[in-house]
Protein backbone atom coordinates (compact mmCIF):
# COMPACT_ATOMS: atom_id res chain seq x y z
CA UNK A 1 0.00 0.00 0.00
CA UNK A 2 2.73 2.50 0.78
CA UNK A 3 4.16 1.46 -2.86
CA UNK A 4 0.96 2.91 -4.05
CA UNK A 5 0.46 6.06 -2.20
CA UNK A 6 4.13 7.08 -3.37
CA UNK A 7 3.04 6.84 -6.47
CA UNK A 8 -0.18 8.98 -6.12
CA UNK A 9 2.28 11.39 -4.46
CA UNK A 10 4.66 11.19 -7.10
CA UNK A 11 2.05 11.76 -9.77
CA UNK A 12 0.20 14.96 -7.90
CA UNK A 13 4.18 16.17 -7.82
CA UNK A 14 4.54 15.63 -11.93
CA UNK A 15 0.76 17.20 -12.27
CA UNK A 16 1.78 20.26 -10.17
CA UNK A 17 5.10 20.35 -11.74
CA UNK A 18 3.73 19.94 -15.40
CA UNK A 19 1.52 22.89 -14.62
CA UNK A 20 3.73 25.28 -13.16
CA UNK A 21 6.51 24.99 -15.28
CA UNK A 22 4.44 25.37 -18.37
CA UNK A 23 2.64 28.51 -17.01
CA UNK A 24 5.43 30.21 -15.77
CA UNK A 25 6.98 29.67 -19.28
CA UNK A 26 4.03 31.19 -21.08
CA UNK A 27 4.60 34.15 -18.87
CA UNK A 28 8.00 34.63 -19.68
CA UNK A 29 7.08 33.88 -22.98
CA UNK A 30 5.13 37.13 -22.85
CA UNK A 31 7.69 39.08 -20.70
CA UNK A 32 10.50 38.23 -23.59
CA UNK A 33 8.27 39.48 -26.59
CA UNK A 34 7.52 42.29 -24.78
CA UNK A 35 11.12 42.99 -24.18
CA UNK A 36 11.94 42.39 -27.81
CA UNK A 37 9.59 45.05 -28.92
CA UNK A 38 10.75 47.55 -26.06
CA UNK A 39 7.74 47.22 -23.84
CA UNK A 40 7.81 46.51 -19.89
CA UNK A 41 5.90 44.05 -20.38
CA UNK A 42 3.35 41.81 -17.31
CA UNK A 43 5.17 40.38 -14.81
CA UNK A 44 6.27 36.64 -15.19
CA UNK A 45 3.42 35.26 -12.85
CA UNK A 46 0.58 36.97 -15.39
CA UNK A 47 -0.68 33.56 -16.25
CA UNK A 48 -1.23 32.40 -12.99
CA UNK A 49 -3.41 35.82 -12.30
CA UNK A 50 -5.07 35.64 -15.64
CA UNK A 51 -5.68 31.89 -14.48
CA UNK A 52 -7.38 32.82 -11.11
CA UNK A 53 -9.81 35.27 -12.87
CA UNK A 54 -10.38 33.12 -15.29
CA UNK A 55 -11.62 30.50 -12.95
CA UNK A 56 -13.44 33.37 -10.79
CA UNK A 57 -15.68 34.28 -14.02
CA UNK A 58 -19.27 33.50 -14.04
CA UNK A 59 -20.81 31.20 -17.07
CA UNK A 60 -24.18 31.39 -17.52
CA UNK A 61 -23.93 29.80 -20.96
CA UNK A 62 -24.64 26.75 -22.61
CA UNK A 63 -23.13 25.40 -25.71
CA UNK A 64 -24.21 21.69 -25.40
CA UNK A 65 -23.08 18.39 -23.99
CA UNK A 66 -19.22 18.82 -26.07
CA UNK A 67 -19.04 22.00 -25.37
CA UNK A 68 -18.58 21.42 -21.72
CA UNK A 69 -16.56 18.28 -21.93
CA UNK A 70 -13.88 20.14 -24.44
CA UNK A 71 -11.69 21.98 -22.01
CA UNK A 72 -12.11 18.63 -19.64
CA UNK A 73 -10.81 16.28 -22.33
CA UNK A 74 -7.75 18.37 -22.96
CA UNK A 75 -6.81 18.60 -19.65
CA UNK A 76 -7.14 14.75 -19.39
CA UNK A 77 -5.35 14.12 -22.34
CA UNK A 78 -2.24 16.29 -21.06
CA UNK A 79 -2.57 14.51 -17.73
CA UNK A 80 -2.88 10.96 -19.50
CA UNK A 81 0.25 11.81 -21.59
CA UNK A 82 2.39 13.45 -18.56
CA UNK A 83 1.68 10.10 -16.55
CA UNK A 84 3.42 8.32 -19.69
CA UNK A 85 6.32 10.43 -19.85
CA UNK A 86 9.65 9.65 -17.90
CA UNK A 87 10.42 13.43 -16.47
CA UNK A 88 13.62 12.35 -14.96
CA UNK A 89 15.73 9.45 -15.76
CA UNK A 90 16.32 7.89 -12.23
CA UNK A 91 14.45 10.71 -9.94
CA UNK A 92 12.63 9.99 -6.76
CA UNK A 93 9.22 10.50 -7.50
CA UNK A 94 8.06 10.89 -10.72
CA UNK A 95 8.63 7.65 -12.32
CA UNK A 96 4.68 7.43 -12.55
CA UNK A 97 3.81 4.66 -15.61
CA UNK A 98 6.66 5.36 -18.37
CA UNK A 99 7.33 1.72 -18.09
CA UNK A 100 3.96 0.80 -19.52
CA UNK A 101 3.90 3.64 -22.42
CA UNK A 102 5.89 3.52 -25.40
CA UNK A 103 6.55 6.10 -28.37
CA UNK A 104 3.21 4.94 -30.48
CA UNK A 105 0.63 5.42 -27.71
CA UNK A 106 2.28 9.29 -26.57
CA UNK A 107 1.59 10.14 -30.31
CA UNK A 108 -1.95 8.49 -30.54
CA UNK A 109 -2.67 10.08 -27.38
CA UNK A 110 -0.96 13.67 -28.17
CA UNK A 111 -3.92 13.97 -30.68
CA UNK A 112 -6.33 13.66 -28.34
CA UNK A 113 -6.89 16.83 -26.67
CA UNK A 114 -6.73 18.28 -30.12
CA UNK A 115 -9.72 16.07 -31.05
CA UNK A 116 -11.40 17.52 -27.78
CA UNK A 117 -10.88 20.73 -28.69
CA UNK A 118 -12.13 20.15 -32.28
CA UNK A 119 -15.54 18.83 -31.00
CA UNK A 120 -15.87 20.98 -28.46
CA UNK A 121 -15.46 23.90 -31.02
CA UNK A 122 -17.56 22.40 -33.25
CA UNK A 123 -21.00 22.12 -31.50
CA UNK A 124 -20.06 26.04 -30.29
CA UNK A 125 -21.92 27.12 -34.13
CA UNK A 126 -19.50 29.95 -34.09
CA UNK A 127 -17.63 30.21 -37.64
CA UNK A 128 -14.76 31.55 -36.67
CA UNK A 129 -14.48 28.35 -34.38
CA UNK A 130 -15.10 25.65 -37.26
CA UNK A 131 -12.86 27.44 -39.62
CA UNK A 132 -9.76 27.52 -36.53
CA UNK A 133 -10.75 23.27 -36.32
CA UNK A 134 -10.01 23.08 -39.99
CA UNK A 135 -7.23 25.00 -40.17
CA UNK A 136 -5.49 23.01 -36.95
CA UNK A 137 -6.91 19.51 -38.31
CA UNK A 138 -4.74 20.69 -41.92
CA UNK A 139 -1.61 21.75 -39.70
CA UNK A 140 -1.95 18.72 -37.66
CA UNK A 141 -1.73 16.79 -41.01
CA UNK A 142 1.02 18.70 -42.10
CA UNK A 143 3.70 18.38 -38.94
CA UNK A 144 2.49 15.23 -37.62
CA UNK A 145 4.21 13.55 -41.09
CA UNK A 146 7.83 14.77 -39.92
CA UNK A 147 7.13 14.11 -35.96
CA UNK A 148 6.28 10.34 -37.03
CA UNK A 149 8.98 10.28 -39.25
CA UNK A 150 11.68 11.38 -37.45
CA UNK A 151 10.19 9.03 -34.27
CA UNK A 152 9.86 6.39 -37.13
CA UNK A 153 13.87 6.83 -37.29
CA UNK A 154 14.63 6.06 -33.74
CA UNK A 155 12.72 3.34 -33.55
CA UNK A 156 13.78 1.80 -36.38
CA UNK A 157 17.33 2.29 -35.29
CA UNK A 158 17.45 1.74 -31.97
CA UNK A 159 14.84 -1.01 -31.70
CA UNK A 160 12.80 -0.35 -29.33
CA UNK A 161 9.43 1.90 -29.11
CA UNK A 162 10.16 2.75 -25.20
CA UNK A 163 11.10 6.26 -24.00
CA UNK A 164 12.63 4.67 -20.99
CA UNK A 165 14.79 2.34 -23.21
CA UNK A 166 16.06 5.02 -25.29
CA UNK A 167 16.91 6.89 -21.93
CA UNK A 168 18.85 4.03 -20.64
CA UNK A 169 21.01 3.97 -23.45
CA UNK A 170 21.76 7.88 -23.35
CA UNK A 171 22.33 7.42 -19.84
CA UNK A 172 24.86 4.20 -20.20
CA UNK A 173 26.87 5.40 -22.96
CA UNK A 174 26.78 9.08 -22.21
CA UNK A 175 26.00 9.41 -25.38
CA UNK A 176 22.81 11.94 -27.27
CA UNK A 177 20.46 10.61 -29.67
CA UNK A 178 21.04 13.88 -31.31
CA UNK A 179 24.25 12.47 -32.39
CA UNK A 180 23.27 9.24 -33.02
CA UNK A 181 20.72 10.53 -35.55
CA UNK A 182 20.69 14.37 -36.03
CA UNK A 183 18.43 14.54 -38.94
CA UNK A 184 15.71 13.36 -36.53
CA UNK A 185 16.33 15.72 -34.30
CA UNK A 186 15.99 18.61 -36.97
CA UNK A 187 12.88 16.95 -38.25
CA UNK A 188 11.46 16.98 -34.71
CA UNK A 189 12.40 19.91 -33.94
CA UNK A 190 10.80 21.61 -37.31
CA UNK A 191 7.85 20.05 -36.77
CA UNK A 192 7.73 21.17 -32.86
CA UNK A 193 6.90 24.78 -34.42
CA UNK A 194 4.15 23.80 -35.74
CA UNK A 195 3.13 22.14 -32.58
CA UNK A 196 3.89 25.29 -30.07
CA UNK A 197 1.32 27.45 -33.09
CA UNK A 198 3.27 30.27 -32.38
CA UNK A 199 4.19 32.49 -35.39
CA UNK A 200 4.67 31.97 -37.92
CA UNK A 201 1.86 28.80 -37.37
CA UNK A 202 -0.52 30.57 -35.27
CA UNK A 203 -2.88 30.10 -38.32
CA UNK A 204 -4.95 28.23 -35.92
CA UNK A 205 -6.23 31.09 -33.31
CA UNK A 206 -5.34 33.63 -35.41
CA UNK A 207 -6.29 36.48 -33.27
CA UNK A 208 -7.21 39.21 -35.54
CA UNK A 209 -8.42 37.24 -38.13
CA UNK A 210 -10.23 34.46 -36.65
CA UNK A 211 -11.13 36.10 -33.62
CA UNK A 212 -8.69 33.32 -31.81
CA UNK A 213 -10.16 30.40 -33.64
CA UNK A 214 -11.38 26.92 -31.59
CA UNK A 215 -12.19 28.86 -28.42
CA UNK A 216 -13.88 31.78 -29.78
CA UNK A 217 -17.08 30.61 -27.80
CA UNK A 218 -14.86 29.53 -24.98
CA UNK A 219 -14.77 32.37 -21.90
CA UNK A 220 -14.29 31.64 -18.11
CA UNK A 221 -13.66 28.18 -16.73
CA UNK A 222 -13.42 26.73 -19.65
CA UNK A 223 -10.69 28.93 -21.29
CA UNK A 224 -9.01 28.60 -17.92
CA UNK A 225 -8.98 25.04 -18.30
CA UNK A 226 -8.00 25.33 -21.85
CA UNK A 227 -5.33 27.43 -21.11
CA UNK A 228 -3.87 24.81 -18.04
CA UNK A 229 -4.02 21.96 -20.52
CA UNK A 230 -2.10 24.16 -23.05
CA UNK A 231 0.40 24.41 -20.95
CA UNK A 232 0.55 21.44 -19.73
CA UNK A 233 1.08 19.92 -23.23
CA UNK A 234 3.62 22.83 -23.95
CA UNK A 235 5.71 21.23 -21.19
CA UNK A 236 5.18 17.67 -22.18
CA UNK A 237 6.54 18.40 -25.91
CA UNK A 238 9.82 19.93 -24.36
CA UNK A 239 10.34 17.13 -21.86
CA UNK A 240 9.37 14.64 -25.05
CA UNK A 241 11.98 16.26 -27.30
CA UNK A 242 14.78 16.52 -24.56
CA UNK A 243 13.76 12.91 -23.35
CA UNK A 244 14.44 11.41 -26.83
CA UNK A 245 17.35 13.66 -28.29
CA UNK A 246 18.73 15.72 -25.76
CA UNK A 247 20.04 13.19 -22.89
CA UNK A 248 17.03 13.14 -20.84
CA UNK A 249 17.72 14.86 -17.15
CA UNK A 250 18.48 13.61 -14.18
CA UNK A 251 21.57 11.49 -15.59
CA UNK A 252 23.48 12.83 -12.18
CA UNK A 253 25.32 9.72 -10.57
CA UNK A 254 23.16 10.75 -7.12
CA UNK A 255 20.45 9.40 -5.60
CA UNK A 256 18.22 10.96 -3.09
CA UNK A 257 16.93 14.29 -3.12
CA UNK A 258 19.68 16.29 -3.71
CA UNK A 259 20.20 13.93 -7.03
CA UNK A 260 16.43 15.02 -7.69
CA UNK A 261 16.65 18.50 -7.54
CA UNK A 262 19.52 18.56 -9.85
CA UNK A 263 17.91 16.43 -11.88
CA UNK A 264 15.04 18.68 -12.48
CA UNK A 265 17.21 21.66 -12.87
CA UNK A 266 19.12 20.03 -15.55
CA UNK A 267 15.62 19.56 -16.90
CA UNK A 268 14.27 23.16 -16.28
CA UNK A 269 17.48 24.64 -18.28
CA UNK A 270 17.48 21.91 -21.55
CA UNK A 271 13.44 22.55 -21.88
CA UNK A 272 14.00 26.22 -21.63
CA UNK A 273 16.56 26.79 -23.64
CA UNK A 274 14.60 23.95 -26.78
CA UNK A 275 11.39 26.48 -25.69
CA UNK A 276 13.39 29.72 -27.04
CA UNK A 277 13.69 28.25 -30.47
CA UNK A 278 10.33 28.42 -31.33
CA UNK A 279 9.84 31.29 -29.33
CA UNK A 280 12.23 33.65 -31.03
CA UNK A 281 11.24 32.12 -34.27
CA UNK A 282 7.82 33.31 -33.52
CA UNK A 283 8.91 36.66 -32.44
CA UNK A 284 10.54 37.49 -36.17
CA UNK A 285 7.87 35.91 -37.65
CA UNK A 286 4.90 36.87 -39.89
CA UNK A 287 2.05 34.26 -40.16
CA UNK A 288 2.03 32.30 -43.12
CA UNK A 289 -1.27 31.01 -44.73
CA UNK A 290 -2.58 27.49 -43.95
CA UNK A 291 -1.34 25.84 -47.28
CA UNK A 292 1.78 27.86 -47.10
CA UNK A 293 2.42 26.35 -43.41
CA UNK A 294 1.39 22.75 -44.60
CA UNK A 295 3.96 23.16 -48.00
CA UNK A 296 6.34 23.99 -45.36
CA UNK A 297 6.22 20.99 -42.99
CA UNK A 298 6.18 18.52 -45.98
CA UNK A 299 9.36 19.93 -48.07
CA UNK A 300 11.88 20.44 -45.89
CA UNK A 301 11.04 18.63 -42.19
CA UNK A 302 9.58 15.71 -44.18
CA UNK A 303 12.85 15.98 -46.50
CA UNK A 304 14.79 15.65 -43.01
CA UNK A 305 12.35 12.96 -41.77
CA UNK A 306 13.12 10.51 -44.70
CA UNK A 307 16.58 11.44 -44.35
CA UNK A 308 16.77 9.96 -40.91
CA UNK A 309 15.02 7.20 -41.48
CA UNK A 310 17.66 6.07 -44.29
CA UNK A 311 20.56 7.13 -41.37
CA UNK A 312 18.69 5.12 -39.48
CA UNK A 313 18.87 2.09 -41.75
CA UNK A 314 22.17 2.70 -42.56
CA UNK A 315 23.35 3.03 -38.76
CA UNK A 316 21.81 0.81 -36.39
CA UNK A 317 22.14 1.01 -33.23
CA UNK A 318 21.85 -2.01 -30.12
CA UNK A 319 20.72 -5.07 -31.18
CA UNK B 1 -47.92 96.23 -26.47
CA UNK B 2 -47.04 94.03 -24.32
CA UNK B 3 -46.66 90.03 -24.89
CA UNK B 4 -47.53 87.71 -22.71
CA UNK B 5 -44.58 85.90 -21.47
CA UNK B 6 -46.46 82.93 -20.43
CA UNK B 7 -47.32 82.25 -23.60
CA UNK B 8 -44.24 82.37 -25.14
CA UNK B 9 -42.31 80.48 -23.41
CA UNK B 10 -45.01 77.45 -24.08
CA UNK B 11 -44.65 78.33 -27.48
CA UNK B 12 -40.83 77.58 -27.76
CA UNK B 13 -42.09 74.87 -25.70
CA UNK B 14 -39.81 74.99 -22.09
CA UNK B 15 -41.22 72.08 -19.92
CA UNK B 16 -42.86 72.94 -16.67
CA UNK B 17 -41.15 71.79 -13.36
CA UNK B 18 -43.76 68.44 -12.93
CA UNK B 19 -41.91 67.96 -16.43
CA UNK B 20 -38.80 68.31 -15.47
CA UNK B 21 -38.97 65.97 -12.21
CA UNK B 22 -40.09 63.77 -14.75
CA UNK B 23 -37.46 63.52 -16.90
CA UNK B 24 -35.02 63.35 -14.27
CA UNK B 25 -36.23 60.36 -12.99
CA UNK B 26 -36.76 58.97 -16.29
CA UNK B 27 -33.05 59.65 -17.72
CA UNK B 28 -31.07 59.29 -14.63
CA UNK B 29 -28.79 56.43 -14.95
CA UNK B 30 -30.01 53.12 -12.74
CA UNK B 31 -26.62 51.39 -12.66
CA UNK B 32 -23.44 53.29 -11.62
CA UNK B 33 -20.21 52.63 -9.96
CA UNK B 34 -20.31 55.12 -7.01
CA UNK B 35 -22.00 53.96 -3.83
CA UNK B 36 -22.02 50.35 -4.29
CA UNK B 37 -20.52 47.85 -2.43
CA UNK B 38 -20.10 44.43 -2.12
CA UNK B 39 -21.33 42.58 0.30
CA UNK B 40 -17.84 42.31 2.21
CA UNK B 41 -18.36 40.22 4.92
CA UNK B 42 -18.97 37.42 3.37
CA UNK B 43 -15.88 35.28 2.19
CA UNK B 44 -13.26 37.92 2.72
CA UNK B 45 -10.18 36.26 1.71
CA UNK B 46 -11.93 34.54 -1.81
CA UNK B 47 -13.00 38.21 -2.78
CA UNK B 48 -9.76 39.99 -1.42
CA UNK B 49 -7.93 37.34 -4.19
CA UNK B 50 -10.27 37.06 -6.88
CA UNK B 51 -10.87 40.74 -6.98
CA UNK B 52 -7.14 41.03 -7.16
CA UNK B 53 -6.48 39.03 -9.75
CA UNK B 54 -9.33 40.63 -11.79
CA UNK B 55 -7.81 43.54 -10.88
CA UNK B 56 -4.18 42.37 -12.34
CA UNK B 57 -5.55 40.83 -15.49
CA UNK B 58 -8.37 43.10 -17.98
CA UNK B 59 -9.09 41.13 -20.97
CA UNK B 60 -10.36 43.61 -23.61
CA UNK B 61 -12.69 44.07 -26.36
CA UNK B 62 -12.48 47.47 -27.87
CA UNK B 63 -14.94 47.77 -29.84
CA UNK B 64 -13.63 50.32 -32.39
CA UNK B 65 -16.40 52.96 -32.67
CA UNK B 66 -15.60 56.40 -33.44
CA UNK B 67 -12.09 58.22 -33.14
CA UNK B 68 -11.03 56.62 -30.01
CA UNK B 69 -10.08 53.14 -31.89
CA UNK B 70 -6.76 54.92 -32.91
CA UNK B 71 -6.16 55.53 -29.56
CA UNK B 72 -5.55 51.66 -28.69
CA UNK B 73 -2.56 50.87 -30.27
CA UNK B 74 -1.05 53.46 -28.79
CA UNK B 75 -1.79 52.73 -25.78
CA UNK B 76 -1.38 48.74 -26.73
CA UNK B 77 2.22 48.54 -28.11
CA UNK B 78 5.80 49.77 -27.19
CA UNK B 79 5.42 53.41 -26.41
CA UNK B 80 2.78 53.19 -23.10
CA UNK B 81 2.16 49.75 -23.06
CA UNK B 82 -0.78 48.84 -21.26
CA UNK B 83 0.43 45.06 -21.15
CA UNK B 84 2.35 45.94 -17.85
CA UNK B 85 -0.65 46.59 -15.85
CA UNK B 86 -1.80 43.31 -17.35
CA UNK B 87 -4.24 44.74 -19.68
CA UNK B 88 -4.22 42.64 -22.62
CA UNK B 89 -6.77 42.37 -25.75
CA UNK B 90 -9.15 39.70 -25.91
CA UNK B 91 -10.83 38.78 -29.55
CA UNK B 92 -14.48 37.94 -28.83
CA UNK B 93 -17.04 38.84 -26.00
CA UNK B 94 -17.03 35.38 -24.15
CA UNK B 95 -13.58 36.09 -23.33
CA UNK B 96 -13.70 39.77 -22.50
CA UNK B 97 -14.11 41.60 -19.16
CA UNK B 98 -14.07 44.97 -20.18
CA UNK B 99 -15.81 46.30 -22.88
CA UNK B 100 -14.37 49.82 -24.27
CA UNK B 101 -16.57 52.22 -26.07
CA UNK B 102 -14.66 54.30 -28.30
CA UNK B 103 -16.51 57.22 -29.37
CA UNK B 104 -19.50 58.16 -30.64
CA UNK B 105 -22.42 55.93 -30.89
CA UNK B 106 -24.68 55.99 -34.07
CA UNK B 107 -27.90 54.15 -33.11
CA UNK B 108 -27.36 51.09 -35.76
CA UNK B 109 -23.59 50.79 -33.51
CA UNK B 110 -25.24 50.84 -30.44
CA UNK B 111 -27.62 47.85 -31.21
CA UNK B 112 -24.47 45.47 -31.82
CA UNK B 113 -22.53 47.29 -28.99
CA UNK B 114 -25.47 45.96 -26.44
CA UNK B 115 -25.48 43.11 -28.04
CA UNK B 116 -21.73 42.63 -27.71
CA UNK B 117 -22.39 44.19 -24.06
CA UNK B 118 -25.00 41.07 -23.44
CA UNK B 119 -22.74 38.08 -24.69
CA UNK B 120 -19.87 39.28 -22.60
CA UNK B 121 -19.57 36.95 -18.84
CA UNK B 122 -19.54 38.54 -15.74
CA UNK B 123 -18.40 40.45 -13.92
CA UNK B 124 -18.01 42.73 -17.07
CA UNK B 125 -17.12 46.44 -16.74
CA UNK B 126 -17.49 49.30 -19.61
CA UNK B 127 -15.03 52.15 -20.01
CA UNK B 128 -16.50 55.05 -21.90
CA UNK B 129 -14.12 57.20 -23.90
CA UNK B 130 -14.32 60.54 -25.50
CA UNK B 131 -17.03 63.16 -24.44
CA UNK B 132 -19.16 61.60 -27.13
CA UNK B 133 -20.35 58.88 -24.93
CA UNK B 134 -20.56 61.34 -22.07
CA UNK B 135 -22.71 63.93 -23.60
CA UNK B 136 -22.94 63.81 -27.03
CA UNK B 137 -19.68 65.67 -27.75
CA UNK B 138 -19.54 67.64 -31.10
CA UNK B 139 -22.58 64.90 -32.42
CA UNK B 140 -24.73 66.67 -29.59
CA UNK B 141 -27.36 67.27 -32.54
CA UNK B 142 -26.88 64.82 -34.66
CA UNK B 143 -30.36 62.61 -35.51
CA UNK B 144 -28.69 59.65 -35.16
CA UNK B 145 -26.11 59.34 -32.47
CA UNK B 146 -26.86 58.62 -28.70
CA UNK B 147 -26.00 61.76 -26.28
CA UNK B 148 -25.55 59.85 -23.25
CA UNK B 149 -24.15 56.31 -22.90
CA UNK B 150 -25.42 55.36 -19.51
CA UNK B 151 -28.85 55.78 -20.47
CA UNK B 152 -28.52 52.68 -22.79
CA UNK B 153 -25.59 50.78 -20.99
CA UNK B 154 -24.58 50.46 -17.38
CA UNK B 155 -20.95 52.35 -17.82
CA UNK B 156 -18.37 52.34 -15.09
CA UNK B 157 -15.72 54.72 -16.01
CA UNK B 158 -15.88 57.36 -18.12
CA UNK B 159 -12.52 59.43 -19.97
CA UNK B 160 -13.40 62.75 -20.51
CA UNK B 161 -11.41 64.33 -23.72
CA UNK B 162 -11.92 65.07 -27.01
CA UNK B 163 -10.14 62.10 -28.30
CA UNK B 164 -8.35 61.03 -24.36
CA UNK B 165 -4.45 60.99 -25.34
CA UNK B 166 -3.14 57.41 -24.04
CA UNK B 167 -2.14 58.42 -20.66
CA UNK B 168 -5.89 59.29 -19.34
CA UNK B 169 -6.78 56.18 -21.32
CA UNK B 170 -4.01 54.31 -18.44
CA UNK B 171 -5.52 56.67 -15.93
CA UNK B 172 -9.02 55.56 -16.65
CA UNK B 173 -7.98 51.90 -16.20
CA UNK B 174 -6.07 52.63 -12.70
CA UNK B 175 -8.77 54.38 -11.86
CA UNK B 176 -11.14 51.18 -12.87
CA UNK B 177 -8.85 49.00 -11.30
CA UNK B 178 -9.46 51.03 -8.11
CA UNK B 179 -13.17 50.51 -8.20
CA UNK B 180 -12.37 47.43 -8.73
CA UNK B 181 -10.58 46.21 -5.42
CA UNK B 182 -13.23 48.41 -3.72
CA UNK B 183 -15.64 46.13 -4.64
CA UNK B 184 -17.76 48.78 -6.87
CA UNK B 185 -17.10 47.94 -10.48
CA UNK B 186 -18.90 45.73 -12.39
CA UNK B 187 -22.75 46.52 -13.21
CA UNK B 188 -23.92 43.10 -14.98
CA UNK B 189 -26.38 42.18 -12.16
CA UNK B 190 -27.94 45.76 -12.21
CA UNK B 191 -28.45 45.94 -15.66
CA UNK B 192 -30.00 42.14 -15.45
CA UNK B 193 -32.38 44.01 -12.69
CA UNK B 194 -33.44 47.05 -14.12
CA UNK B 195 -33.35 45.42 -17.92
CA UNK B 196 -36.84 46.84 -18.69
CA UNK B 197 -35.65 50.51 -18.11
CA UNK B 198 -32.80 50.10 -20.31
CA UNK B 199 -34.64 48.00 -22.04
CA UNK B 200 -37.10 51.17 -22.58
CA UNK B 201 -34.46 53.56 -23.62
CA UNK B 202 -33.17 51.37 -26.38
CA UNK B 203 -36.05 50.93 -27.76
CA UNK B 204 -36.76 54.90 -28.03
CA UNK B 205 -33.73 55.18 -30.20
CA UNK B 206 -33.45 51.66 -31.82
CA UNK B 207 -35.58 51.59 -34.83
CA UNK B 208 -35.81 48.18 -36.14
CA UNK B 209 -35.78 46.23 -32.83
CA UNK B 210 -35.34 42.58 -33.54
CA UNK B 211 -33.76 41.28 -30.45
CA UNK B 212 -34.38 37.71 -28.93
CA UNK B 213 -36.54 37.70 -26.43
CA UNK B 214 -34.99 35.34 -23.73
CA UNK B 215 -31.28 35.74 -23.19
CA UNK B 216 -29.43 32.89 -21.48
CA UNK B 217 -26.49 35.59 -20.32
Amino acid sequence: MEGIGLKIFGAFLTAILAFTVGMFYGGLRRKITARVQNRVGPPVYQNFIDLMKLQGKQTNIAHGFMGHMAPMWIIIAAMTVLMFIPILHNGLWFDNLTFKGDLIFILYMMVFGSLGMALGAGQSGNPNSAIGVTRGLSLMVGYEIPFVLSLVAIMIQFHTTSLQDLMNYQYQTGRWIILDNPFAFLAALMSSLGMFRYSPFDIVGAPAELASGPVSEFGGKYLGTMMTGGSVFAFIKLVLIVDIFLGGAGNVHMSGLAGTLIGLGELLLKTFLLYMIPVFIGLVSPRFRTEQAIRFFWKWPTFFGILAVIWAVLHPVGS
Amino acid sequence: MTKNPNTKIKTIGIPSEEEIRQAQIDFSPRCSSAGRVNDKETQKMVRYILDFARKHSLFVLAYGTGCGAIEIPATMTSRYDAERFGIRGAATPRQADVLLITGYLSTKTLKRVIRVYEQMQDPKYVIAFGSCTINGGMYFDSYNTINALDRYLPVDVYIAGCMPRPESVIKGFVKLQELIQNGNAGNGECYRKNLDWYRENQQKVIKNWNFPDEYNW
